[in-house]
């Protein structure tokens, strides 16, 4: 039983580090910074939350690990809110091939 | 193994790292970087959760809490630095 | 009555950070969330009064399985467009409109956005619009959009936090 737990907790990890991994190929290839903060911010928080999960699971019942990601789960997603919007207020085009930014068109009004 | 934990779980960290590194030296504007700099750190969470299973040193969950909630503010505060605000507003 | 609210949550962190059950470290706890409490309670807690209703509990634990399927469905969408050698991206700043009216439920859905397939807040304003960079436009519409990002959470949102 105990056994079988620590092995899910494993695999959970695994899952977690490919998806930890495709998120930065995400950061690398994509082409401006908001399609990157997309990718990256998704893959790398929900994979984190699996590393921090399989921990919970194979290090038996750390119920820290919870707590760590009920923070990374709330902070990250400010973060990546936070630097898209200084970027977009700081003047960093969108990609040329973008088909639309309601934002530009009305960023004077708000 | 590297440093106690499995090649086929730390392999893919450290190149997950070293993507980040490759935008944060290439990154063509500085928001780039931001973006690397705040995931790099909560790719460090992860590792931190890892040397709690595989070396007994448990205290790293500790660490890793810390790292998320410094690393938050660390990204607001480059994020605030990068809209050309003061640090109060 | 924002005092216990702020006591609770802090105490509560407290006790799961260190983990046992020795009687002084538990007394300590106990003395800094009064400190903190104390302190910071008029900041952080805007609604003490929607605390102590159960009924926002249990739909915060419908919301929770909710948000994991999107979550995994927004990691599977992003994973299939960064492998595939073409790069099947169309970006874009759509505006949607959102019904929620407290800081808090507005704050859940943009963090809810981000984090479900495509779609990334970039800007909330006071009268209730998000932009929202989108990874593969379908449509500019108001309403459109409204209905294809935001409609899957709100309506859930509005009871925990409404």
């Amino acid at each position: 039983m105990n056994e079988g737990v620590v092995i899910a907790g494993k695999v959970i990890i695994f899952i977690g580090v490919i998806f930890d991994l495709l998120g930065c190929i995400g950061l690398v290839r994509l082409p401006d910074v908001y399609n990157r903060l997309q990718a990256a911010t998704k893959c790398v928080t929900l994979g984190t939350c699996f590393i921090l999960f399989g921990t919970f699971l194979a290090a038996g019942f750390l119920v820290k690990s919870l707590l760590a990601i009920l923070f990374v789960i709330m902070s990250s997603p400010t973060a990546a809110h936070a630097i898209a919007h200084a970027a977009h207020r700081s003047r960093i085009k969108l990609w040329e091939k973008s088909v639309v930014d309601k934002y530009e068109e009305e960023k004077e009004k708000v | 193994m590297i440093l106690g934990i499995p090649a086929i779980l730390a392999a893919p960290l450290i190149a997950s790292c070293f993507l980040c590194l490759y935008r944060v030296l290439r990154g063509p504007t500085s928001a780039d970087r931001i973006v690397a700099v705040d995931i790099l750190g909560i790719l460090v969470v992860g590792f931190c959760a890892l040397f709690v299973i595989y070396t007994p040193r448990t205290y790293f969950m500790d660490i890793a809490i810390a790292w998320a909630l410094l690393g938050f503010l660390g990204a607001l505060t480059l994020a605030k630095y990068l809209e050309g605000k003061g640090l109060d507003e | 009555m924002k005092k216990v609210v702020l006591f609770i949550v802090s105490f509560l962190c407290w006790l799961i950070l260190t983990w046992t059950s020795y009687i002084p470290s538990i007394l300590v706890g106990i003395g800094i969330s009064l400190f903190i409490a104390f302190w910071f309670a008029d900041l952080f807690i805007q609604h003490p009064k929607n605390f102590f209703q159960i009924r926002r509990f249990l739909y915060l634990l419908l919301y929770i399985p909710i948000f994991i399927f999107y979550c995994i469905v927004a990691n599977l969408d992003v994973a299939y467009r960064v492998l595939h050698p073409k790069l099947p991206i169309r970006p874009g700043i759509v505006k949607v409109k959102t019904t929620l009216s407290t800081l808090t439920g507005r704050v859940a859905l943009a963090n809810s956005i981000t984090l479900t397939p495509g779609t990334l807040t970039v800007e909330l304003t006071e009268d209730g619009y998000l932009y929202v960079h989108w990874i593969n436009v379908k449509t500019v519409d108001v309403e459109e959009a409204t209905r294809k990002i935001v409609r899957r959470f709100e309506s859930i949102l509005k009871e925990v936090f409404g």
